[in-house]
């Protein structure tokens, strides 16, 4: 565009680009997007907080010789073998057929070399995830994919999803394209049709039942496995206490930033809460019931950096979970594949097809040629490198503040920069003592 | 009772069979072992399960007054038999591997859920969601069975004496599902490539679940399955077979209508 049309033109702000380019979209194949990722709009998020920093008042720690602990116990409620944590940041649940058994490889592989820990998704556990995961997770779903007794007893822990931040009160659809011959027997379908995940578990309804089921696991188990209860933010305070109510040694809490492999775009975006206000709320419930700290919050929902990590533990989480971030330190996204990325009509850091079957960068995808260009262990080393900055950043922050333990961190070492996020992180806006909602 | 409640006993009384003397023919050609009992009015369901957890366990066991309580004889990985002698609330059997578990009495819900090989056997009623999600083995209910019988099933084979609820067979996956009674609404809606064999009235079929020709494998596969479960007051011609038409496997605009 010349400069001349540039300063003459203007963009509706109804109807950006974007949106007539929806419009069209629709008009044409008269069906919704489907598409991967998390949501795209801008929300109010950690990046609309500071940290204050040590001052007269408190004492920063040396950054380069005194200590910032990072371990985290999880499960310490009920369970016999409690999960322990080098580092608070974990590998939120991603699926062995929407991930490629590479892929799955390689996050088991990082995670294990910082001390973390992975987990399963929809579709069961396969041997490679559990061979490189020296702490994995195996999600209980309502498809009930892949589950049986004896990988629930290889799990260190047990995660029972109720919701998922990207689609809260969704279930999904794993397109025919992903479903080989090996993903179709592990969920006993036939191979090549499109698979529905239910949206609610088939054998209860309600925390009343949550409870008995919780119980029932723990019976096959022996009550050695933490049991996690994985709630997508919308009523966060209510999933929170009820998830504690049933018995849940962890709550897993997923902001609507948090990934997805397919849904509809207009899911992802207009349906659940950001991860900011959805922390405080699922903190209350739990000081509330005096279970702050004894039923440990895991958080998730577009954790991207160490400050970010530092913010979610300061409102009150015990660790973190990421799931797009991981991907993309795999490789997702990466600009070595942007002509194939052109090929598709997309652009790297665009890419978001990750229901098709055909990434580039062989993570989402079940293709054996594609699924070949992700070596495991370089992905594995991406990952942990990652992982490592992501704790290093953590606890910088954490020692700027002066806290030798990342759960130090505490909400008044942070002030807001914007009105919304001053309300929903209950944080004073900067410069002030104004908490929205909370007078002065 | 209701008129339709009357028919079903009616039907069940021709049977040729009575509760107690179906748990007791039942043997599964297993010889007589030793036998435990737990007492679940004095003794915890964890000390029953931890039984049923021991992998080189080998005696049967009676679990006597069980007074509905939840997770009895859950996750069992041993081809022992266990006789419940009463009522069982939720998820009994669950997740079984192996074992034979047989309930003189009515069953909550979720009974079997997600089993994976073995026999289960309850000769009352079960709520809903029955052998939910169930891999493998048999799961028989002499009685009725409520809703969501079947939902997700994905190997398992299912027998009913009686009638089952609405939803039954939901996204049923794989295995069959027989109803000597009748079924409720929206049967099989959603199903994949489960078979369903009903032998009274359906009140309807669910999407992409269609009556299908009962050919001469048919009937014999269902004659096994009424042999296995030891129902020898049907006839498998008088049966007709229900599955998927098989329409909705692709997702396409253009079946909007039928979600």
């Amino acid at each position: 565009m010349t400069d001349e049309l540039h300063s003459r033109l203007r963009e509706s702000a109804t109807f950006p680009r974007h949106v007539i380019a929806e419009i069209q979209r629709a008009a044409r194949e008269g069906i919704y997007d489907i598409r991967g990722f998390g949501a795209k709009r801008r929300v109010p998020d950690f990046d609309d907080l500071l940290f204050l920093g040590a001052s007269m008042s408190r004492y920063p720690l040396e950054g380069y010789r005194e200590k910032c602990d990072t371990s985290v116990t999880l499960g310490t409620r009920f369970a016999k073998k409690p999960i322990e944590l080098k580092i608070p940041i974990t590998i939120a649940g991603m699926s062995f057929g929407a991930l490629s058994a590479q892929a799955k490889e390689a996050l088991g592989r990082g995670a294990s070399t910082m001390g973390t820990s992975t987990t399963t998704g929809d579709g069961g556990m396969t041997p490679e995830e559990r061979g490189h995961s020296n702490l994995l997770v195996y999600q209980y779903l309502p498809s009930r994919y892949g589950m049986n007794p004896a990988d629930l007893r290889k799990a260190d822990a047990i995660e029972i999803v109720v919701g998922q931040g990207a689609k809260p009160g969704g279930g999904g659809m794993l397109l025919g394209v992903k479903i080989s011959e090996r993903v179709a027997g592990m969920r006993d379908l036939p191979e090549g049709i499109d698979q529905r995940s239910a949206c609610r578990h088939p054998d209860w309804t309600g925390p009343d039942d949550l409870e008995i089921k919780i119980n029932e696991l723990r019976e096959i188990t022996d009550w050695e496995k933490p049991i996690y209860a994985k709630i997508g933010a919308s009523r966060p305070y209510y999933d929170t206490a009820l998830a504690v109510k049933s018995g849940a040694d962890v709550v897993v809490l997923d902001g609507m930033q948090g990934g997805t492999a397919a849904t509809q775009d207009v899911f992802i975006e207009h349906v659940g809460i950001p991860t900011l206000p959805a922390i405080r709320m699922a903190v209350d419930a739990l000081k509330e019931l005096d279970m702050h700290r004894k039923v440990q919050l895991v958080v998730s929902g577009g954790i991207r950096s160490g400050a970010d990590v530092a913010k979610a533990l300061a409102m009150g989480a015990d660790a973190v979970s990421i799931g797009t971030a991981a991907l993309i330190a795999l490789g997702d996204n990466s600009p070595e594949h942007e002509e194939e990325y052109r090929k598709l009509g997309t652009s790297a850091g665009y890419y978001d097809d990750w229901q098709d079957g055909r990434d580039p960068a062989g993570i989402c995808t079940q293709d054996p040629e594609l699924a070949a260009r992700l070596d495991p262990e370089l992905g594995g080393r991406r990952l942990a490198n990652y992982l490592s900055c992501l704790t290093l950043e953590t606890q910088t922050l954490a020692r700027a503040c002066g806290k030798s333990h990342v759960h130090n961190l505490e909400p008044e070492d942070m002030v807001a920069l914007t009105v919304e996020a001053a309300a929903m992180a209950r944080v004073p806006l900067a410069g002030t003592e104004w908490i929205p909602g909370h007078g002065y | 009772m209701p008129a339709d409640q009357q028919d079903i006993d009616a039907r069940l009384a021709t049977y040729e069979f009575t509760n107690s003397q179906l748990l007791r023919n039942y043997s599964g050609g297993r010889t007589t072992r030793a036998m435990q009992t737990i007492d679940l009015a004095t003794q915890g369901i964890r000390e029953l399960n931890q039984l049923l957890h021991q992998t080189n366990a080998t005696d049967d066991i009676v679990v006597s007054n069980p007074g509905g309580k939840h997770s009895v004889a859950v996750g069992a990985m041993v081809p022992v038999t266990v006789t419940v002698q009463g009522h069982v609330g939720y998820y009994c059997a669950g997740m079984n591997a192996d074992a034979q578990i047989l309930v003189d009495g009515n069953a909550g819900p979720g009974l079997a859920e997600n089993m994976m090989s073995g026999v289960v056997r309850v000769s009352g009623d079960a709520s809903q969601y029955c052998a939910a999600t169930s891999h493998g083995g048999l799961i028989v209910v002499e009685g009725n069975a409520a809703a969501r019988c079947g939902i997700s099933m994905k190997g398992s084979d299912i027998v009913v004496g009686g009638s089952v609820g609405h939803m039954s067979a939901f996204m049923a996956q794989k295995g069959r599902l027989v109803v000597c009674g009748d079924a409720g609404d929206a049967l099989g809606d959603s199903i994949y490539e489960a078979r369903l064999y009903v032998r009274g009235s359906v009140a309807s079929t669910g999407a992409d679940c269609v009556q299908k020709e009962m050919r001469a494998e048919h009937i014999e596969e269902l004659e096994g399955l009424l042999q296995s479960a030891k129902i020898s007051g049907c006839k498998a011609k008088d049966f007709k077979r229900y599955g998927s038409a098989r329409s909705l496997y692709h997702f396409s605009i253009d079946n909007a209508n039928a979600y």
